[in-house]
């Protein structure tokens, strides 16, 4: 385990502390690190910067130039005392991030490379190190606990694969599964996980699915021939798994036949598009708020229901930041009749985190100890002081991360209903 | 000191098992197969012992179904200095016994001077694989232990008897143990490393001549009947608080 931030400050081996100190008569006891003069940048080794700069993809963190841009606007720095600059700046002063709890706080967010004039860049060196970290065996337990079930059912809830269509037998309309069908579709829907088990998630499969039938989509699931798309894990450092998912997955798509997938999430986005290719998959794949936005005209008749309600969006990190996805979301929410949308002031480019990315959907208690709210709870009281009644969210790791902070915050009257949900309510009445 | 731990590639639980058209055993076309669950508590005592006290850790197991490969890999992430499998002309399953006798052949071979295994497995639920490897290489056996220490000529045992009641042995070695659990909860190995052990690895083949045939024939294989189901009672609680309250009186409970 990375031992605590409190015991990282300095380096402890390198500091000898005398019980009394007495220099040409004169009495100079004191705490070991009362400062007697100033030190300079190369009193001090720039071994645990070269580790890491000496990793591919840790180079960039050299880089840095100390503008501060990135501390502006991290969201862990609002809750707590990180960011890019803070990172470099202990490193360069000895502290070593392989072993140090900085190493999994990091959301991969990417808000800080949006601004660094260095291209100062996290979403390479926090894999880069945690990869070797996670080889060592430093990983903090509730993360650990997530690759463990993942690695053995394809999920980090911890479910049984098999298990995977298990929500089909809720829904009341057909949700074909690609073993059963045994005939090509348009649309491979990839459900994900949380969509899969979560019973919010499963709100949202639910409403995808009574949509898609509604539309006259002809689509079908893999089922329990899916797993987890295993972006997240990669992004905390265990590569293997996230390319024998990677694998998997690409064998069992690559079985059927159909023109294009569509993805509920914003992570699984993410993987199919930038990540997957790297392994041979190089395939068309739309978000699901792309997808319908292209079907708003067959939508919008059916969207009968008005839904008096002021609605904020948030703007998922891998659907906005990472794939510069805004518009779609918002045109899905304009569509609803009734539907006030108002902006937050982190909107859009300068989106906050809810905090799951990275591997932080399974690092709760870890991130608390070390900031003093949770992401997702600072993002449902922005949400409030904007007057929202609805928080609308479009990735999966979202609903309950929300809807947790707004019952911690105590603000239960927030309602965080993903976009589909609120489409079917409009459709549905 | 030389380490062996003996394992066994099991069905795998966390699918449904089916069974064969005839109803006398398992499909085995059909099932996966795992590692069993106590013979990973085995490896992982057997690293402990081996981080304590120095030495090396060798992993073998029968290749029943020819994918024992992984089982291996995995057990090299997590600090096994070797691996070997036992290959042959067999299918599954292979019974307890048979694959006891190809162990302790390929075991006796190693000259080691502690052999852990899991105390028991699913497939069978005997518990007869480390008596039988013991009485095999005429060793002392001690099973259901969830601690080893090994120094010198001898072996400090903890075994676990029921109530919470544990007791030490000192057991001179050569040894089997029958590990119920580690001393500490197996360790995770990174897919990033089982990984890097699949592309580096060698895994030792040990052939043998045994067809795998023989033991005991089953007769019937079925699927438990649910004997009874829990009852839910709907309504509110006043009125759930009444039916429950009228059902117990109807028993004579109260
Ligand atoms: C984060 C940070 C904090 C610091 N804090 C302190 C502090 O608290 N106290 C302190 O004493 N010092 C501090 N320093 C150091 C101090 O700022 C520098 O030592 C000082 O600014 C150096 O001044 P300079 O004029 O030599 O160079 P600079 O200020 O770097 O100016 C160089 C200028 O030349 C321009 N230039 C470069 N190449 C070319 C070219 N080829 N053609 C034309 N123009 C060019 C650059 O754009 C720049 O404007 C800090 C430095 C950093 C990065
Ligand atoms: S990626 Fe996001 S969380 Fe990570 S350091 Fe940058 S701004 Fe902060
Ligand atoms: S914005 Fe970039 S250069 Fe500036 S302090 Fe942050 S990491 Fe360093």
């Amino acid at each position: 385990m990375p031992r605590p931030l409190a015991e990282q400050k300095v380096i402890q081996e390198e500091v000898k502390e005398l019980e009394s100190f007495v220099v040409e008569g004169m009495d100079l006891s004191g705490h070991w690190n009362r400062m007697f003069g100033q030190r300079v940048i190369w009193d001090y080794s720039h071994d645990n910067m070269e580790k890491v700069t000496d990793l591919p993809g840790g180079e960039s963190l050299g880089w840095c130039y100390g503008c501060a841009k990135c501390t502006a606007v991290c969201p862990i720095d609002i809750v707590g005392d990180y960011s890019p600059r803070k990172i470099h700046r202990k490193t360069q002063l000895g502290i070593d991030l392989f072993k140090s709890d900085d190493l999994w706080l990091c959301t991969t967010c990417m808000n800080c490379l949006r601004v660094c004039p260095k291209e100062v860049n996290m979403i390479k060196i926090m894999p880069a190190v945690r990869e070797q970290a996670v080889l060592e065996g430093d990983v903090p337990a509730e993360l650990q606990k997530a690759f463990e079930d993942t690695a053995k059912n394809g999920n980090p809830l911890g479910q049984p694969q098999r298990k995977r269509a298990a929500w089909v037998s809720q829904s009341d309309v057909p949700v074909p599964i690609m073993r059963q069908h045994k005939q090509p579709v348009d649309v491979l829907w990839y459900v994900g996980s949380y969509p899969s088990y979560h019973p919010r998630g499963i709100d949202a499969a639910l409403a995808a699915a009574r949509i898609f039938h509604a539309l006259g989509i002809d689509f079908g699931i893999l089922g329990p021939e899916e797993k987890d798309d295993g972006d997240s894990f990669r992004l905390a450092g265990e590569t293997g798994l996230f390319e024998m998912l990677a694998e998997d997955n690409i064998k069992a798509l690559e079985k059927y036949e159909w023109n294009r997938l569509v993805v509920t999430g914003p992570h699984e986005y993410n993987a199919f598009k930038n990540e997957y290719p790297k392994f041979g998959f190089d395939r068309p794949v739309q978000h699901y708020t792309q997808f319908l936005v292209e079907h708003l005209d067959q939508l919008k008749p059916l969207l009968k229901h008005e839904v008096n309600r002021t609605v904020t969006f948030h703007d998922p990190c891998y659907l906005g930041r990472h794939n510069g996805e805004y518009d779609a979301p918002r045109e899905l929410l304009r569509a609803i009749p009734g539907v006030k949308l108002v902006e937050m002031g982190r909107c859009k480019e300068n989106g906050y985190c809810c905090g799951g990315g990275g591997g932080g959907m399974w690092l709760d208690s870890f991130t608390q100890n070390h900031t003093r709210m949770r992401l997702s709870e600072r993002r449902v009281r922005e949400a409030v002081e904007y007057n929202a009644e609805v928080l609308a969210v479009a990735c999966p790791f979202e609903v309950s991360r929300f809807e947790d902070g707004a019952k911690s915050t105590g603000n239960d009257h927030l309602q965080v209903l993903d976009i589909l949900e609120m489409l079917d309510q409009s459709m549905r009445g | 000191m030389k380490i062996v731990v003996a394992i066994k590639h099991v069905p795998s639980l966390a699918d449904e098992v089916e069974l064969n058209d005839e109803g006398t055993n398992l499909d085995f076309d059909a099932i996966d197969f795992a590692l069993s669950e106590w013979d990973e508590q085995a490896i992982e005592q057997a690293v402990l012992v081996k981080e304590a006290s120095g030495g090396s850790v060798t992993v073998v197991g029968v290749d029943i179904i020819e994918e024992l490969e992984k089982v291996l890999h995995t057990a090299l992430a997590k600090g096994a200095d070797e691996v070997a499998k036992i290959v042959g002309d067999f299918e599954p399953p292979i019974e307890s016994r048979t694959q006891a006798k190809m162990l302790a052949e390929a075991i006796g071979a190693m000259s080691p001077d502690l052999v852990l295994t899991g105390v028991q497995a699913v497939d069978d639920l005997d518990g007869q694989m480390g008596p039988m490897l013991a009485a095999m290489l005429d060793m002392p056996y001690v099973g259901v232990v969830v601690n080893v220490k090994a120094a010198g000529g001898t072996a400090t045992i903890t075994k676990e008897y029921p109530g919470g009641v544990t007791a030490d042995f000192e057991v001179q070695l050569p040894l089997v143990v029958g590990v119920q659990a580690a001393s500490q909860p197996p360790r995770y190995a990174p897919v990033s490393k089982i990984r890097q052990m699949a592309k580096t690895a060698v895994i030792a083949e040990i052939e043998t001549d045994d067809d795998g045939a023989g033991g005991p024939t089953i007769r019937k294989m079925a699927q438990p009947v649910a004997a009874g189901h829990a009852e839910m009672i709907d309504g509110d609680s006043g009125e759930v608080a009444e039916k429950i309250l009228a059902i117990l009186r109807d028993k004579g409970l109260v």
